[in-house]
């Protein structure tokens, strides 16, 4: 909201008949927006606005959640596969050692500990955002 | 030596649990425990617990024994804890549940949900003690040439003894302690098997095992594909399922504590995970007599280094293997026995000690009786029961608004019980041949689905048994704790 009331911009509409409305404005549109209840009312009565609230934040952590869980899919349970399609990646030395335990006895923990990483600092952004969201003033 | 490792262990964990501080294992103390304890010390208390005689000794006996496809196993048991922090881990904790068992009251509104759930648990807790107290008979024997049951008879007696104290288990501090007395048992003396690899000239393995051991999927094992993917299935979806992990959940302070301790559970883990591989692959090169054994990770200092040291080092892994028995077997004997005393006696005191002896007895007769299978194969087994039966319970119940309660039970029947199945013809019978020999071996990849889509098919078919107050439960599992909103007044009946 700006601070000073501006006089109105009139957008022209295309049907005729709008041009004799007047646009009324206000300096106090935030207290006319304001809900009579705050959101975590809404939620506590299980209204349906309060029902859009809680979907909406289980949406998103389950999406967030899915996600993790797809890449995991997608990485542990095509590696089998890899090894399996393509015999040569089994020969193949990293750094003396054979490229399977260099994977699954090394390098896939550190992998494990950056995804966690990266998916609670998400979980808890999406948390902060809802909290943001019903206890906007 | 060895014996004296195994001696003080033994009656430091008597002392502890019988003069040491008496705390009971009550909620309230879970509370209190929770205003001072840092993620850190959490997560090497639930690490403590965790990693049991099938990590210490099991993992490397079956890597020397069947190469690069054992891997996955502690992969598995690593990456389990992903996705019990992605899927469960801070819904869980904000649900307020202490045992599974509570959780599934507290979710589906229902008595026979709850009832059910202990019977699995209970059953899971056997099968997950079985090992420990066989791997103990082992490790013994190893040792001082006492006969098996002697060493599982010990484990069983001292983990009685101190539940029944009320001792010890319930301090966190001890737990975590056990945690790094593990990672120290195994890192030191890896360190000097290395120096002694590097004094030989570094030798690699065998050419003949350079082709089929070090390389996945070409043991020629009979459906090698299918087993390396049905373990993974158990392993990451069955972490979540396991009755000793979850109650430790309950020690942080909110859903948003949950979840940074699991991630540091999860380095935790791999830091200890990188070290068994290392001791299955040198144990191919200087044991490989040990092949079908757990006793690699105890015999190699002695055979690789020898002397006064080798003894010393001997004694130490010794004394972490004991170390890992007690714990883990502590842990779940008072999460089997309170839910028997809860859930299937009468919840008194006596009904609590009575149901101890039966946490203890019944897994020690089997132990007894049941063909010696490797530890870490009959853990992956317990693994896969509760991935056939918990996963879906929590996962659903956590995300699926249309969970029914006759959906729940449906589900946790038929995977449970499909699952169980298949563990009991592979204890009791077997070894069996062929496609059928896999698919018992390893139920997970079928059971899973099943259980799965039993759950959410009956669920679709039976809309007027979701359980009444769900929308207040799911705002309890899944909004921060501090928005102030109306939660429902459901609290935990365990104590």
């Amino acid at each position: 909201m700006s601070p000073e009331p501006r006089p109105a911009r009139r957008v022209p509409l295309a049907r005729h008949d709008t041009a004799r409305r007047v646009t009324v404005t206000s300096p106090r549109t935030a207290a006319a927006r304001r809900p009579r209840y705050p959101a975590t009312r809404e939620i506590d009565e299980q209204t349906h606005l309060g029902e859009v609230y809680m979907r909406s934040l289980l949406r998103t952590q389950f999406r967030l959640a899915l996600f993790v869980c797809t890449v995991l899919a997608c990485v542990v349970g095509g590696l089998p596969l890899l090894f399996l399609a393509i015999p040569e990646l089994r020969e193949v030395d990293l750094l003396g050692i054979p490229l399977p335990w260099a994977v699954l006895a090394g390098l896939i923990y550190p992998a494990f500990v950056v995804g966690a990483w990266l998916y609670v600092r998400q979980a808890e952004r999406n948390e902060r955002h809802f909290a943001d969201l019903v206890e906007r003033p | 030596m060895s014996l004296t490792a195994v001696v003080v262990v033994v009656v430091a964990a008597v002392l502890i649990g019988a003069f040491g501080i008496r705390f009971s294992r009550t909620t309230s103390d879970f509370y209190v425990a929770s205003r001072s304890v840092s993620p850190l010390w959490n997560a090497s208390a639930i690490g403590g617990e965790y990693l049991s005689a099938a990590s210490f000794l099991g993992v490397a006996g079956l890597i020397l024994s069947f190469g690069a496809d054992m891997l996955w196993l502690p992969v598995g048991w690593t990456g389990g804890y992903l996705v019990l922090l992605v899927l469960v881990s801070a819904p869980l904790r904000r649900s307020g549940a202490y045992t599974l068992p509570d959780f599934a009251e507290a979710r589906l509104e229902s008595m026979t949900v709850r009832r059910t759930a202990s019977v699995l648990v209970v059953l899971i807790g056997w099968l997950y003690l079985m090992p420990q107290f066989q791997s103990a008979g082992l490790v013994l024997r190893t040792v001082t040439g006492a006969p098996v049951w002697v060493g599982g008879l010990l484990v069983a007696a001292v983990v009685a003894v101190n539940v029944l104290s009320g001792g010890m288990r319930s301090i966190t501090f001890v737990q975590a302690f056990q945690y790094w007395l593990k990672l120290t048992a195994l890192a030191v003396p890896l360190v000097f098997l290395l120096m002694a690899w590097r004094a030989d000239g570094a030798p690699a393995v065998s050419a003949a095992d350079a082709a089929t051991w070090q390389v996945p999927l070409a043991g020629g094992k009979e459906y090698g594909l299918y087993s390396t993917y049905s373990l993974i299935l158990a392993t990451f979806l069955g972490t979540m399922g396991l009755p000793h992990v979850l109650v430790r959940f309950y020690t942080n302070p909110d859903g948003r504590a949950a979840r940074r301790t699991t991630l540091v559970v999860l380095s935790l883990l791999g830091a200890f995970y990188l070290l068994p591989a290392l001791y299955g692959w040198l144990g191919r090169m200087y044991v490989p007599d040990l092949a079908g054994t757990d006793a690699v990770v105890l015999s190699l200092p002695e055979r690789m280094v020898g002397g006064t040291l080798g003894d010393l080092l001997t004694a130490l892994v010794t004394a972490g293997a004991f170390a890992a028995f007690l714990s883990t077997s502590s842990g779940l004997t008072v999460s089997v026995a309170g839910v028997i005393a809860q859930d299937l006696l009468k919840g008194s005191v006596r009904s609590f000690r009575a149901a101890t002896l039966m946490a203890v007895a019944v897994p020690l007769a089997l132990a007894l009786w049941a063909r010696a299978l490797p530890v870490a194969d009959v853990v992956g087994l317990a693994f896969a029961v509760a991935a056939s039966s918990f996963c879906p319970l929590l996962v659903l119940g956590i995300w699926w608004r249309r969970l029914s309660t006759t959906g729940a039970l449906a589900g946790l029947f038929v995977g449970g019980g499909l699952a169980s199945a298949a563990v009991l013809a592979t204890i009791t019978g077997g070894p069996w041949d062929g496609l059928a020999g896999a698919l018992l071996a390893q139920p997970a990849a079928w059971t899973v689905p099943i259980a799965f889509a039993v759950m959410v098919a009956v669920s679709f078919l039976t809309p007027h048994r979701v359980p009444a107050g769900v929308a207040r439960t799911m705002v309890r599992l899944h909004t921060p704790e501090d928005l102030d909103l109306d939660r429902g007044d459901w609290r935990p009946r365990s104590s």
